[in-house]
């Protein structure tokens, strides 16, 4: 278990209801869980109210990319803006940083929100009335910082972007992809430590929303922010996370890394999605490798290795592989044949 | 009609009332306070508004008056700028102007519309009614911002707004004046009060609009940088509406000129309104016409440069940018010429009128000419339209057809014949159409016989309320029975029909004729192109100049009024028709063609049915701007509400001018909610995707 300090956002049974006097009926109740939450959220429905986020209970590490991922309506959005209180929660606890952070006041939010937390929207939620460089500079005209830093320091975001040259530039003069460029600088001009990105490139064409997910990773290795991400696309969800939360009607049905949930799926509804992912791009030799420490003589695959790679490697070598860390010590070995399994999708016991 | 089953439930309840205006008529001796609303049931609320508003008066007199005061010190210093600066530096100041929203097309049209002004010899009045303008316009911006933003933040404001601003837009003109005239005081700044305060809504409505509109994902950017709520507002929503609260700042200009125009019936500032009217009442049109047409040359190039600004596009706005300095440059120039000017005392003489009394003269000379040369054509066009068309709606054939009138004796057979005849159409009408259309065919047979007047109030209240209830369910019809028993009670029952009669009958032919033209402009690019522009300019245009040219040729009376209303009313019924019509699809159009449908089929039963819910909004428009106009018409001779709240202005009788008022902004919304819930109803399910 990592320390408390290590997480920046925990949601302890967070609840978010709509419709009338559903809230009360949550409140009148000791909160419900596991699947007692479940037959709960559907006996609300079934009276017309409407569960956006129901029995929520996730540990976001510090420097973790943590995605939301699932269909639209299954309140993955409504979560997000709950963890940055433009939505009140129903019910539940949330802590930042290990401290409660619904009980802070409104003074203390918007202090909180000028300093450590940025946002990026998915239809980019740029002042339209604004050029770029004032758009970027903008969070730092509300914390107060004078004219000519946040000149410099909107500048600097700019360029961080690719955006060099487009500075006064109005939102409508740009393309999407641009736009939202703007918008990632903006949410980091201030230097968050959390950072919120709303499907920030479900808007975008495919081959733009691939750029960006590099770009975005790029940033991420620079930064190391907080991510939490919302996406309803499972492949982009895979590509950037370190963990995925898979969330259905407002309820998460299963947590994990992009390997755990396309090896063991926890039920049909993320096999449906785990069924579309490319498996050779996604699962990788250290969940295969049988480990061992004996010394081979043949070169052999790396563990952060994707089976993709490790077929072709293997195709051309053949026979059993040896598999080595980072500093070239060899620690696993894997067979043909368990890679052969592993791309027909049988479970794999790996262990 | 009874052996057909299927005849609705809905039916029912119009054979109860036809059966029982059967009877109100057979015992209209012995029933008579169902017909003539008893005098004794009226309550003398206006009465009762003058002494309660007598005592507030006194109460409140200092601040208004100090008030007045305070605001009739900018507005005269600004005419006396105004009239002070030497007028080729103002017209070279507002060409700089039209320039700089627009271009260089503009700036010309600017340039001989104002040498026309400076030229014609009404430069002084212009500039006071520049000088009220001035004044008027920021008092009424200000006021529709705060309340705008009150609309959109407080609950109260959410509630309590826009039902003022109905009534706010549908109250007549001269009925906001009466009680500022009571509060303020005799003088030109009622008109500058009453003016920002009818101008205000459409700045509300658009400040509301705006801000509404803001896409919550701004709002939410706005929130997660850490915004006070002042900054919220003033940093990111206001400008991120602006688009939308420019077009209300145009509005509200337009309007506030409007307003100003018509406020000059108070006197006292020498404005161009005053001019015409003191020409009209003279008799003395060559002049009117002058005056007249330079408020049409004002209102146009104040239009056309607020909304070049509101419309500005990029391009133009990046060159003004990059000029920034020339466009100072420019302006400190012109300041500088004036001051120049002055200093050698050099004077344009704008009050040289010669050229205008010439003007005036010759064109009197011809007016007179034609009058006189058409004289009986004049005459007969008049009477035909009277007696053949206003005399029945108003009084019915009942008692409109006479030897004088029609030439022949309405005699007991013809009544019946017609009585009979009207009959079998409905009931054929039901049996082979639907019962609506025969319902329809019954009722306006049976007003055509007794004429507005002549129907008796019970059977016209109960139609209308039965209508309402049916149309749009109970709120409509409860609020329909409030309405019409105000109207009722406060005695105003005759006038409102009197404004019904002249201004449906107005709205009849507004209708057919803006229609009409409509379909013309949509099925021809060129015509569209020549009407649209003539059109925008109809509806920039204050609306009593209208009252000028019909007055030259009909005199004072009813015929004239209606003219005048058709003239301002038409053309909404014009732009929707066309718009309408334009916006069907033209797959749609493709489709019918492929499938062999001959030129009129697909213009009836392909684009007016599709084109029909916006023509709707035309008809429901063209009624609005019809009771907008009546008022100004009375003054032109008409007898209804419009003549009473007339009669209050200048008799400062708050409580007549606010009754009869109110009573026709409820006859005006009456229209409006029966219409809007038959066509929400009607056309659900119909809007194309």
């Amino acid at each position: 278990m990592p320390q408390n300090s290590d997480i920046t956002i925990e949601c302890k049974q967070l609840w978010k209801v709509f419709g009338e006097g559903v809230a009360e009926k949550l409140a009148a109740r000791t909160l419900p869980q596991k699947e007692e939450a479940i037959t709960f959220a559907d006996e609300l429905r079934q009276s017309g109210g409407i569960v956006a986020s129901g029995d929520i209970n996730l540990q976001i590490k510090r420097g973790e990319f943590f995605v939301l991922m699932g269909l639209s309506g299954s309140g993955k959005s409504t979560l997000m803006r709950c963890m940055s209180r433009l939505t009140e929660p129903s019910a539940g606890e949330l802590l930042l940083d290990g401290q409660d952070f619904l009980s802070v006041s409104e003074k203390e939010l918007m202090s909180i929100r000028r300093t450590k937390m940025g946002m990026v929207f998915q239809h980019f939620g740029l002042f339209p009335h604004m050029t770029v460089i004032d758009n970027v500079a903008f969070p730092l005209k509300v914390q107060g910082v004078d004219e000519k830093t946040r000149q410099t320091k909107a500048l600097e975001m700019i360029e961080l972007v690719g955006l060099h040259g487009r500075d006064s530039s109005y939102p409508h003069q740009l393309s999407g992809g641009q736009k939202q460029r703007v918008g990632i600088a903006r949410s980091l001009a201030v230097d968050p430590e959390l950072w919120f990105l709303d499907e920030p490139f479900s808007a975008l064409d495919p081959l733009i929303r691939w750029q960006m997910q590099s770009e975005l990773l790029r940033l991420q290795t620079m930064f190391h922010k907080t991510i939490v991400f919302v996406t309803h696309d499972f492949m982009e969800a895979v590509r950037l996370a370190d963990r995925i939360a898979i969330m259905k009607d407002g309820l998460i049905v299963q947590v994990g890394t992009p390997q755990e949930i396309v090896l063991s799926p926890a039920n049909d509804y993320v096999a449906e999605f785990v069924k579309e992912a490319p498996r050779t791009k996604i699962i990788k030799v250290s969940q295969l490798m049988e480990e061992s420490s004996a010394a081979s003589t043949s070169e052999g695959l790396s563990v952060d290795m994707t089976l993709e790679d490790a077929l072709s490697w293997s195709a051309e070598r053949g026979g059993e592989l040896p598999v080595t860390d980072e500093s070239g010590k060899t620690i696993g070995v894997i067979t043909p044949e368990r890679l052969a399994t592993a791309l027909s999708g049988g479970k794999s016991d790996n262990q | 009609m009874k052996n057909d089953n299927s005849i609705s439930a809905n039916a029912l309840p119009w054979l109860f009332l036809a059966v029982a205006a059967l009877l109100v008529h057979s015992f209209a001796d012995s029933l008579g306070w169902l017909h003539k609303f008893p005098a004794d049931w009226v309550i003398p609320l206006a009465d009762w508004i003058n002494k309660a508003m007598d005592t507030f008066v006194e109460l409140v007199k200092p601040v208004t008056r100090a008030i007045a005061a305070i605001l009739e010190w900018p507005m005269i210093l600004l005419r006396d700028v105004l009239q002070w600066t030497p007028w080729p530096v103002t017209v070279a100041g507002v060409v700089l102007l039209a320039w700089h929203a627009s271009g260089i097309r503009l700036a010309i049209v600017c340039l001989l519309a104002l040498l026309y002004i400076a030229l014609s010899g009404y430069w002084n009045p212009s500039m006071s009614t520049m000088a009220l303008v001035g004044i008027a316009v920021p008092l009424s911006l200000l006021l529709g911002l705060a309340i705008g933003i009150a609309a959109d933040r407080t609950e109260m404001g959410k509630r309590i707004v826009p039902p003022i601003l109905d009534i706010m837009q549908t109250m007549p003109t001269f009925a906001y004046l009466v009680p500022i005239l009571v509060l303020f005081g005799f003088g030109p700044v009622v008109g500058l009060i009453a003016s920002a305060i009818y101008a205000c809504p459409p700045m509300v409505r658009n400040v509301h609009l705006g801000l509404k509109q803001v896409p919550y994902e701004i709002v939410e950017a706005a929130k997660m940088s850490g915004v006070s709520s002042y900054q919220r507002l003033f940093w990111v929503e206001l400008p991120a509406a602006m688009a939308q609260i420019k077009v209300g700042i145009n509005q509200t200009i337009m309007a506030t000129l409007s307003m100003v125009i018509i406020a000059s019936v108070i006197g006292g500032f020498g404005d161009i309104g005053w001019e015409v009217l003191s020409t009209i009442r003279k008799a003395r049109f060559g002049e009117s016409l002058l005056a007249g047409f330079v408020i049409v040359l004002i209102a146009i190039v104040m239009d056309r440069i607020s909304s070049a600004y509101v419309t500005q596009d990029d391009i133009t706005k990046a060159k003004n940018l990059a000029n920034k300095k020339l466009w100072f440059t420019a302006a400190v120039l012109l300041i500088v010429i004036c001051a120049v000017i002055k200093a050698l005392g050099i004077d344009f003489g704008v009050d040289d009128s010669s050229l205008t009394k010439a003007a005036s003269e010759w064109l009197d000379q011809k007016l007179e000419a034609i009058v006189v040369g058409y004289g009986q054509l004049l005459t007969d066009i008049k009477n035909t339209f009277f007696f053949y068309y206003l005399l029945p709606l108003r009084i019915g054939f009942n008692k409109a057809i006479l030897p004088l009138t029609w030439g022949f004796e309405f005699t007991e057979a013809m009544r019946w014949g017609y009585a009979i005849a009207m009959l079998i159409i409905c009931l054929a009408l039901a049996k082979f159409k639907s019962w609506q259309t025969g319902l329809s065919v019954a009722a306006l047979a049976y007003l055509l016989y007794y004429g507005l007047t002549g129907a008796p109030w019970m059977v016209l209240t109960s139609a209308v309320i039965l209508l309402a209830w049916q149309a749009g369910g109970r709120s409509v019809a409860i609020f329909t029975a409030c309405s019409l028993g105000f109207i009722l009670i406060t005695g105003m029952w005759e006038r409102a029909m009197l404004s019904i009669y002249l201004c449906g009958a107005a709205v009849i032919l507004s209708f057919l004729l803006g229609s009409a033209i409509g379909v013309w402009a949509a099925s021809s690019d060129r015509v569209s192109a020549v009407v649209r522009p003539i059109a925008d300019t109809f509806q920039t245009i204050p609306l009593f100049v209208f009252l000028i040219p019909v007055l030259m040729f009909f005199q004072v009376g009813e015929f004239t009024a209606l003219l005048a209303i058709i003239a301002y009313a038409f053309v909404p019924a014009i732009r929707y028709t066309e718009s309408g019509l334009r916006q069907v699809s033209p797959q749609l159009i493709e489709v019918a063609v492929e499938q062999g449908c001959t030129p009129s089929q697909i213009f009836w039963q392909v684009k007016v049915p599709l084109a029909i819910p916006t023509i709707m909004v035309g008809l429901n428009q063209t009624i609005m701007y019809g009771f907008a106009m009546l008022v100004i018409a009375a003054l032109v001779g008409t007898t209804g509400l419009g003549q009473q709240i007339f009669l209050a202005l200048s008799a400062a009788d708050t409580g007549l001018g606010l009754i009869a008022g109110l009573s026709m902004a409820l006859l005006a919304m009456i229209t409006d909610r029966i219409m809007q819930a038959w066509a929400a109803k009607k056309f659900e399910g119909m809007q194309a995707d």
